[in-house]
């Protein structure tokens, strides 16, 4: 059956019928209107006529107090902060043991998306990257006479670009895309901008102990981390995903999901390509010591 | 810069000296983040003439020299200033929206201040640096930037954690970590020519 997505009997709701599909609709910042007569809980089956209605204002009661303050107030905001530590380490894990036949926006974000996980772990990614692609260039050539270290102080803003970029452009247009299937077709289950937003946030967390494992100058474990995150982050993406576009033609469905996973790699490949530099297959400091003290002493 | 108001009563300056009336205060503060207790001048009589002092300084420190501005190398001086500043009001900002009941100011006031063991690191790291180069000049100066990243961390986490609401202070204070990593990063793997 459907249930309302609501903050109060979400964990009674999802525990009791984990076969159930979930509406989550969200209201746009309107004028919203509380009617505190409408009941909330378990027993909230009889608001079907919420059902594919987007702009009705009676869907402001899904997230409850939340966007009661215009969004030119700083109390607007703060109901994007609005998440305790254990809560921001729930979704961490979660992103990092994605449970097959488990959604990761039902289950841990349920209609309380934050921007604290994304913008910190995108900022944390971003020094992550330039600090290890940095340390993994000076081990690699470390023992070269002609190497010079520099800190490379120029790729935090590259990075910071690109990371930053990839968390709210790519969200931004899986869900336009999104949106625009559901106007032609009807799907169960949407997700509001900000939840794809978090969903692309938290997925980025592997990357993190990722980037610091970069530092060690192996293709074969790179490529290895490379391919352990893709699976762990893409498989987070593509189980919140697909029931979004399942009921979708079956080749846009398919389409759809294969683009995330392939986006995601770009960022991931395009990562290591740029900011770790290929390490030489025996590359030792005594084996670059050794041919130019030979090339010295042949002279 | 606005200053808060320390003396009450006439508008105008009565005190005969203000400079060192404020060289005094800043002094002060810098006591208190050298010996970190729990006490409530650095957040009351909140200014930001330290902070902006030992910003210059460690900018001053760390811009690289305009000899290999060309090459990739470390940050310059409106680099470091940025970073220190925007960080700082990115710090303040997120435990403001996590619901933290301090002030703007106040937040600036703090983290600025407690950059203050770093600024002690980079110029140890300075006058290391003029010895000998190798692997033992480089543990040394690692050590010295660990003791005072962890002394930075410890002194503002002692005066903004308590402004937290108690199930979000880790979600606070993890970003000033982040924030005197990076400094302490910038520090650490200056290079001079």
């Amino acid at each position: 059956g459907l249930q309302l997505l609501s903050e109060f009997g979400d964990e009674a709701t999802s525990a009791a019928n984990p076969g159930a599909t979930t509406i989550h609709i969200e209201g746009p910042s309107e004028s919203p209107t509380h009617q505190p007569g409408l009941p909330r809980g378990s027993g909230g089956e009889e608001d079907d006529e919420l059902l594919g209605n987007d702009d009705s204002d009676k869907t402001e009661l899904l997230a409850g107090q939340k966007k009661s303050s215009p969004f030119w107030t700083f109390e607007y905001y703060q109901t994007f902060f609005d998440v305790d530590t254990y809560q921001v380490f729930d979704r961490i894990k979660g992103s990092v043991l994605p449970i097959p036949g488990k959604n990761f926006v039902r289950l841990y974000i349920r209609s309380n998306p934050d921007l604290y996980g994304p913008f910190w772990i995108c900022a944390t990614l971003v020094f992550a990257i330039a600090i290890s692609g940095n340390l993994s260039n000076f081990l690699i050539h470390l023992g070269e006479k002609t190497y010079h270290y520099v800190p490379e102080f120029r790729k935090v803003s590259i990075a910071a670009t690109i990371i930053y970029a990839y968390a709210w452009l790519v969200p931004l247009a899986l869900w336009g895309f999104l949106m625009w299937r559901n106007s032609k077709v009807v799907n169960i289950v949407s997700y509001s901008f900000l939840e794809t937003v978090c969903v692309y946030g938290y997925s980025l967390f592997i990357y993190i102990p990722t980037a610091v494992l970069w530092i060690i100058p192996q293709k074969a474990v790179r490529w290895i981390l490379v391919v352990i995150a893709l699976g762990i982050s893409g498989s987070v993406l593509a189980m919140t995903f697909w029931p979004a576009v399942r009921e979708d033609n079956r080749r846009i469905a398919l389409a759809t999901i294969v683009t995330i996973v392939l986006l995601h790699t770009l960022l991931s490949v395009g990562c290591l390509a740029y900011f770790f530099d290929a390490p030489e297959m025996d590359h030792l400091p005594a084996a670059t010591v050794a041919p130019n003290q030979t090339v010295a002493a042949a002279k | 810069m606005a200053k808060a108001a320390e003396s009450s009563g006439d508008p105008g300056t009565t005190s005969p000296r203000p400079l060192m009336r404020d060289l005094k205060a800043v002094g002060k503060k810098f006591m208190h983040v050298l010996y970190p207790r729990k006490s409530n001048t650095l957040l009351r009589d909140w200014d930001l003439w330290g902070p902006l002092i030992l910003c210059v300084t460690l900018a001053l420190m760390l811009q690289r020299s305009s000899v290999d501005s060309e090459k990739d190398g470390g940050p310059q001086f409106a680099e470091v200033f940025v970073i220190v500043w925007f960080g700082a009001v990115t710090i303040t900002l997120n435990s403001k929206l996590l619901g933290g009941n301090i002030s703007f100011f106040q937040s600036l006031c703090v983290l600025g201040y407690c950059i203050l063991p770093l600024t002690v690191a980079m110029l140890v790291c300075r006058l290391v640096l003029l010895a000998e180069p190798g692997p033992i000049n480089f543990m040394v100066r690692l050590f010295v930037v660990i003791v005072m990243f962890a002394w930075s961390i410890v002194a503002s986490t002692a005066f903004l954690a308590d402004s937290q609401p108690p199930n979000r202070k880790a979600l606070a204070i993890y970003p000033v970590f982040l924030f005197y990593f990076v400094i302490s990063w910038m520090i650490l793997t200056f290079t001079p020519q």
